[in-house]
């Protein structure tokens, strides 16, 4: 516990933990159930990453995610009434059903998105970072992205650029030591495959316990003070767990018998809950947060599934900013 | 009685481009550049001169080779409140961060439900005919043609150039905007003061009776000679200059076909799944009684670009392929 995190402050990190936890599993189970469709990358065991940054952060910050990204929506305010409703295809989902599971935004939350094309959304944090530099804002950009993002250009590409131009940016990896089926290590040519990257570039970098809602926030809190101090970017490698497989049809029997076991030792919320009772909250009260969290849960879910399906006329809508699809005069 | 044809009547289209991005930052403290090469040196087919000595360090921003960021990066800062004209050298290396066209720029909007805007611009040099050979040559507009939620503009004229540049930054959509190279020495007409063109509005650049001759960029000047010569023989051609081709202005062309009843487009790009293949395919389903003969695409061959000039003419559109198609359409 530091200075900053009150037990408080930590009990409501905790349930925004909690809350995710508990909307990865309706995702999963409403797929098993056939009312989600398409493909899901669940982010349980990642729920501390995602809080921990929102917290050290201030609201107008940038986040930009990949497409395992639901979290990142979650801790930036999207609610998982309208997470679930996008992912079950609804007329109220977040981005309206035409983005998905992989594509969760809460644009005026700051969260400019999750893309599915690895890397991709490095360089545009950057370009958020570059923006707010010009616009002399001090608001800091975000860009959260898996260990296999480091071995594709993009991440070399922004990272360089983002020294050379000393932008407020932090990049944020989430370690989970998996590239979709292949361990991280046997394709990577350092043992940590962001933070050993950062010094070529001239950026500082910190490994992170990412299981350890606190430790992230604290780091976060660290590196976002440089940047808004104009002391440039930083990567944090934050090592964690992802409790599912890649994806929906990825059942993960690649991993080492006991691996996940002891992880899940380490789950997140149990890190959390540990450091409440340390601090001196009550069992009674850690169990009333996650309550809480699963109301708002189960409340989503019949929300979502009670909503209309997507309107069809949103297939033509929104290519161009004046809401429209004409390609022709 | 003074001479009133100074050298300041015609400006080039390599300054066009710097004087219509100088107008839009002038006007706009949101607009920022970003390329290889493009502050202090004015790029390297000098198409940004005296950007950086106007508006500075902060407004024109120096680039590492790296496309991906730049475009990428462009992306970012248009997200977040600003207007961001982004070089890409050569359109050839369009496919360094064909990612950002393909994937992420033209679908962000639609994929979030419209909650966010992308107003950028993407400029790049395009084209062939001065024998840079297979990787620096290639006409690209057909590539981002593919992909929906690109506006793509191509000027033929200098002020077309600044008119066009106008309405790319104003727009709340990205725009790829093609300069042609082998127009940069150009010259014509300067804009006048608060030109702007609007996109989807073809122009008909020579008024005839017998053959449409729809052209973009390089082949507009090619396809106004070839008029030219054909007027010459007989024969009265009807030039347009789309301008834009996305949003492509097909009223126009279908408005020239119903006064000629032929038609002959003219495109740098490859034949196979080359723009002009779009233009005929409308005609052919909304003006197909307007027709009298079949049409015909004067296009790029199906090849790669070869170095030598002789080799190059071979493979690329230029006047005397127009007019022989038109002779042959012309007995048909």
């Amino acid at each position: 516990m530091t200075d900053t995190t009150t037990a408080t402050d930590l009990l409501a990190l905790h349930e925004t933990m909690a809350v995710i936890r508990r909307t990865e599993k309706a995702a999963h189970d409403l797929f098993m159930s056939g009312l989600v469709k398409g493909t899901t990358h669940l982010a349980a065991g990642h729920e501390a990453v995602a809080v921990g940054t929102r917290s050290a952060l201030k609201d107008g910050d940038y986040a930009f995610a990949t497409y395992r990204g639901h979290h990142h929506a979650i801790a930036w305010g999207a609610t998982p009434e309208e997470c679930l409703a996008e992912l079950m295809q609804r007329s109220t989902g977040l981005n309206k059903a035409k983005g998905g599971s992989m594509h969760l935004t809460k644009a005026d939350a700051g969260m400019l998105g999750s893309y599915a094309i690895v890397g991709a959304h490095l360089p545009m944090a950057v370009g958020a970072a570059w923006s707010a530099r010009l616009r002399k804002t001090d608001q800091v950009a975000v860009a959260f992205f898996g260990d296999g993002a480091t071995n594709i250009g993009a991440f070399h590409e922004a990272l360089n650029l983002a020294a050379v131009w000393k932008l407020p940016v932090l990049f944020v990896c989430e370690n989970n030591f998996y590239m979709e089926y292949t361990p991280i290590g046997s394709v990577t040519g350092v043992g940590n495959p962001a933070a050993d990257r950062a010094p070529s570039y001239g950026i500082p970098a910190e490994i992170v316990d990412g299981n350890d809602v606190v430790a992230v926030r604290d780091a976060v809190a660290r590196a976002a003070g440089r940047a808004r101090a104009g002391d440039g970017p930083t990567v944090l490698e934050a090592q964690t767990y992802r409790h599912y497989g890649h994806s929906r049809t990825d059942p993960a029997k690649y991993r080492p018998d006991g691996e996940l076991e002891r992880w899940l030792e380490r789950d997140p919320l149990t890190v959390s809950a540990g450091r409440l009772r340390e601090a001196g909250t009550s069992d009674d009260d850690i169990k009333a947060a996650e309550d809480r969290a699963a109301a708002v849960v189960d409340q989503a879910i019949a929300a979502a599934r009670a909503a209309p399906q997507a309107d069809l006329s949103e297939a033509f809508t929104d290519v161009w900013a004046d809401g429209g699809a004409a390609w022709r005069t | 009685m003074a001479d009133v044809t100074t050298a300041q009547d015609v400006v080039t289209y390599r300054e066009s481009v710097a004087e219509g991005i100088a107008r839009e930052m002038r006007r706009d403290p949101t607009v920022v550049c970003l390329g290889e090469d493009i502050g202090a040196a004015g790029g390297v087919f000098k198409t940004t001169v005296g950007l950086f000595d106007e508006f500075g360090p902060e407004r024109v921003w120096d680039t590492p080779i790296s496309e991906q960021a730049i475009v990428g990066a462009a992306m970012g800062a248009a997200m977040t409140g600003m207007r961001p004209v982004a070089e890409i050298m050569f359109s050839d290396f369009l496919a360094c961060c064909w990612d950002y066209l393909a994937n992420e720029i033209p679908k962000v909007r639609y994929m979030t439900g419209g909650q966010v805007t992308v107003p950028l611009v993407i400029r790049t040099a395009n084209g062939g005919g001065l024998g840079f050979g297979a990787q620096h040559s290639q006409s690209v507009e057909n590539w981002a043609l593919t992909v929906p939620g690109l506006k793509i503009a191509a000027p033929s004229t200098p002020a077309d150039v600044v008119g066009l540049m106008a309405s790319a930054v104003r727009s709340d959509d990205p725009v790829v905007f093609f300069e042609h190279k082998g127009l940069f020495a150009s010259k014509g007409a300067p804009a006048p003061d608060g030109h702007v063109v609007p996109f989807g509005e073809a122009a008909v650049l020579r008024q005839g009776t017998d053959v449409t001759l729809v052209a973009l960029a390089s082949t507009v000047p090619m396809a106004l000679t070839a008029a030219d010569r054909l007027a010459a023989e007989g024969v009265e051609a009807e030039v347009l200059d789309l301008r834009c081709l996305i949003p492509l202005d097909v009223t126009a062309v279908l408005r020239s076909v119903e006064r000629t009843s032929r038609l002959v487009v003219v495109e740098e790009n490859p034949y196979q799944g080359g723009w002009g293949a779009t233009v005929v395919s409308v005609v052919a389903d909304e003006g197909f009684e307007l027709l009298d003969a079949p049409v015909k695409r004067v296009a790029g061959a199906n090849v790669p670009l070869p170095f030598a000039d002789a080799l190059e003419d071979q493979v690329i559109p230029t006047v005397d392929k127009v007019v022989d198609t038109v002779r042959s359409l012309a007995t048909y």
